[in-house]
């Protein structure tokens, strides 16, 4: 009789160690060639960043294998990768900064926030021993993204920064609690619908051959539809909304495998885009710097420049890239944070931006991979939305920098500047590293 | 340093970013986990898995086909097998070697039938010389061999279908 059993997996630690060293000679040498085209190299200081590196892949191994001994091999050494490059790009930008007289200290920042991150994701590895137990916070995580996307409109601890009230202040810190909501919002999201992904398959009518869920199920889409337009509407935000409601509609595919909640999301979505560019005129502006981004009168009303700016910049770095340090990137309006991908196009050129997306790929694949081998249903809907929260984060950024949709004020994740995001994403893959290694693990050595 | 290591300092860089990138796909290649599906001669134990299966697969759009095949291994693919294409054990398969094949709902069977119009021991699927052959074991319900019942020991040739109760088998290469 034929039987269906679990092959000897491999751990892939020995490969996973092989990774991180080149993940560790990507980061080094990126650094050095920063600095060198800055004439700042010092052999004796690059080796001390090499070394500490070394010894932070060397910890994240060691942990790894301590607490997640089967957790996916790839996964931190493409995100060490990443955030090695951002921390060489954005100290690149540093100097580019200080040679036209402003100081910035976001290199020295971003790697203690890369530290915190790294620690995060540790804690999260030791703290979360087994992901169903999110499980049982379904509704709280629920109630915590809420809050933490009503934080920024409260009256003290809220502010606005660049005309986008998604920042609160903390300690002096201003932190966008948005970040850490889209966590809170995956977990309940996969709580709710492993529960409730039946009715919400299974019943309602069939019109063109679509079934489509009855009105009273439609509840949470809706919910959700009206709480992401409700952040376009008073936070400005339309990066963080677009990202939620992406993530909600591609986690109720995943769970029901109805084509028609993508058809009718998709469909909310468009008119909800539509009428808030045509009712509030800072969405409509965005349309029009995206739609007439080349236009003289858009580009010298201001509208389009850091667009425009930045499309040069990768237009200039070409297939190669002009290298590391020999650009001009700091010419684009947030050349550090939001436009860090152009920054990276123009001195890493086609070649170096197309390594860095399919970094991503490989982070969002390990995660789908993931949710098909883990055998609880949330902990599938948990890894599909977390790599969904990537993928439509990565999206929606470069999508933006490149024309190809409205340009969003989204973090790149691990690339940019910016700590809520940093931690935010390390908890990710913290969490992304659990579940790999429930799944990976073999059924006997569960206890 | 000179422009040439400069430049070529700069293509190194790319070039590791890719070494990089391709060596964690090639790792990737090499970890191809998950499932196998082995051949075990025996019944019970691995009749609940099946049941679970069995109910996955039970909707209507696969049941035009319903088998998986290609994904069993054999020791000897030459010797075909067995395979289930409709009832409880719907997607079954079960590689035939030289031992015969007991039919039935007793536990001791090779295959185990959970049906009430079928028997304790049902029907026998043998070798003789080099094709197979089928034997009703005096079943309450009979077995079908096409629209034929089958009382005698039959030759079972590669595509026919027994019918027991709800369940078919059918003999494939």
């Amino acid at each position: 009789m034929a039987t269906v059993s679990d092959v000897m997996v491999r751990t892939g630690r020995r490969g996973e160690l092989g990774l991180l060293g080149l993940a560790v000679a990507v980061a080094v040498l990126a650094r050095g060639l920063v600095d060198y085209h800055a004439d700042f190299l010092e052999l004796d200081e690059l080796a001390i960043y090499a070394a500490a590196w070394a010894a932070v892949a060397g910890a994240i191994h060691l942990a790894i294998r301590r607490w997640a001994s089967y957790a996916d091999p790839v996964l931190v050494p493409a995100v060490l990768a990443l955030n090695g490059i951002g921390l060489a790009m954005i100290r690149r930008i540093d100097f580019a900064y200080a040679s036209r007289g402003r100081e910035t200290d976001f290199g020295q920042v971003q790697i203690i926030w890369t530290l915190l991150g790294i620690g995060l994701a540790l804690g999260v590895l030791l703290l979360v021993r087994d992901y169903r137990l999110l499980r049982r916070f379904t509704y709280t995580a629920g109630l915590v993204g809420l809050i933490g996307l009503l934080l920024p409109l409260m009256p003290v601890i809220g502010t606005q920064i660049n005309g986008a009230r998604i920042w609160i202040n903390v300690f002096g810190k201003s932190l966008q609690p948005g970040e850490f909501a889209k966590i809170a919002f995956v977990v309940f999201f996969a709580g709710y619908l492993v529960s409730n992904r039946d009715t919400l398959a299974l019943a309602g009518p069939k019109i063109l051959g679509m079934r489509f869920p009855r009105p009273r199920d439609m509840g949470p889409l809706a919910l959700v539809w009206v709480a992401a337009m409700l952040v376009q509407i008073y936070e400005r935000d339309l990066g963080t909304s677009l990202l939620l409601f992406g993530i909600f509609v591609a986690m109720l595919y995943v769970a029901t495998e109805r084509l028609s909640w993508v058809v009718l999301g998709l469909g909310m979505f468009g008119v909800g885009a539509v009428l808030a560019g045509t009712l509030f005129s800072h969405v409509g502006s965005r349309y029009t710097a995206w739609l007439h981004a080349l236009d003289s009168a858009v580009y010298s009303s201001g509208a389009s420049e850091q667009l425009v700016r930045g499309l040069f910049g990768m237009a200039s770095g070409g297939l190669f890239g002009t290298g590391l340090g020999e650009g001009r990137p700091d010419l684009v309006p947030y050349a550090e944070s939001d436009f860090i991908v152009a920054s990276l196009g123009e001195e890493l050129g086609l070649t170096g931006l197309m390594a860095i997306l399919t970094l991503y790929v490989i982070i969002v694949q390990r995660a789908m991979r993931t949710a098909i081998g883990v055998r609880h249903g949330f902990g599938k809907l948990l890894a599909a939305g977390l790599g969904f929260a990537i993928a439509l984060q990565v999206f929606i950024v470069v999508g933006g920098v490149t024309r190809v949709i409205p340009l969003t004020g989204l973090t790149t994740p691990f690339l940019a500047y910016g700590g809520s995001s940093m931690l935010a994403n390390w908890i990710i893959v913290g969490l992304l590293l659990r579940i790999s290694d429930q799944a990976r693990r073999p059924e006997a050595v569960t206890p | 340093m000179s422009q040439l290591s400069i430049t070529l300092l700069r293509m190194g860089f790319l070039v590791l970013l890719w070494t990089l990138v391709l060596s964690a796909i090639a790792v990737l290649r090499a970890d191809l986990y998950g499932t196998r599906i082995t051949a075990r001669g025996r019944g019970r134990e691995s009749r609940r898995e099946h049941d679970a299966r069995a109910e996955k697969t039970a909707s209507p759009s696969r049941a035009a086909t319903g088998i998986r095949t290609g994904s069993i291994s054999t020791k000897d693919p030459s010797a075909g097998h067995l395979a289930v294409t409709s009832g409880p054990l719907k997607g079954t398969t079960i590689p035939l070697g030289t031992a015969p094949v007991l039919v039935g709902r007793a536990s001791t069977c090779t295959l185990v039938i959970d049906d009430d119009y079928c028997s304790a021991r049902h029907c026998r699927i043998y070798l003789e010389g080099d094709r197979w052959m089928v034997e009703d074991l005096g079943s309450t319900n009979g077995t079908y061999l096409g629209n034929q019942k089958v009382t005698d020991p039959v030759p079972f040739r590669e595509g026919d279908v027994i019918r027991i109760g709800a369940t078919a088998l059918e003999l494939r290469g």
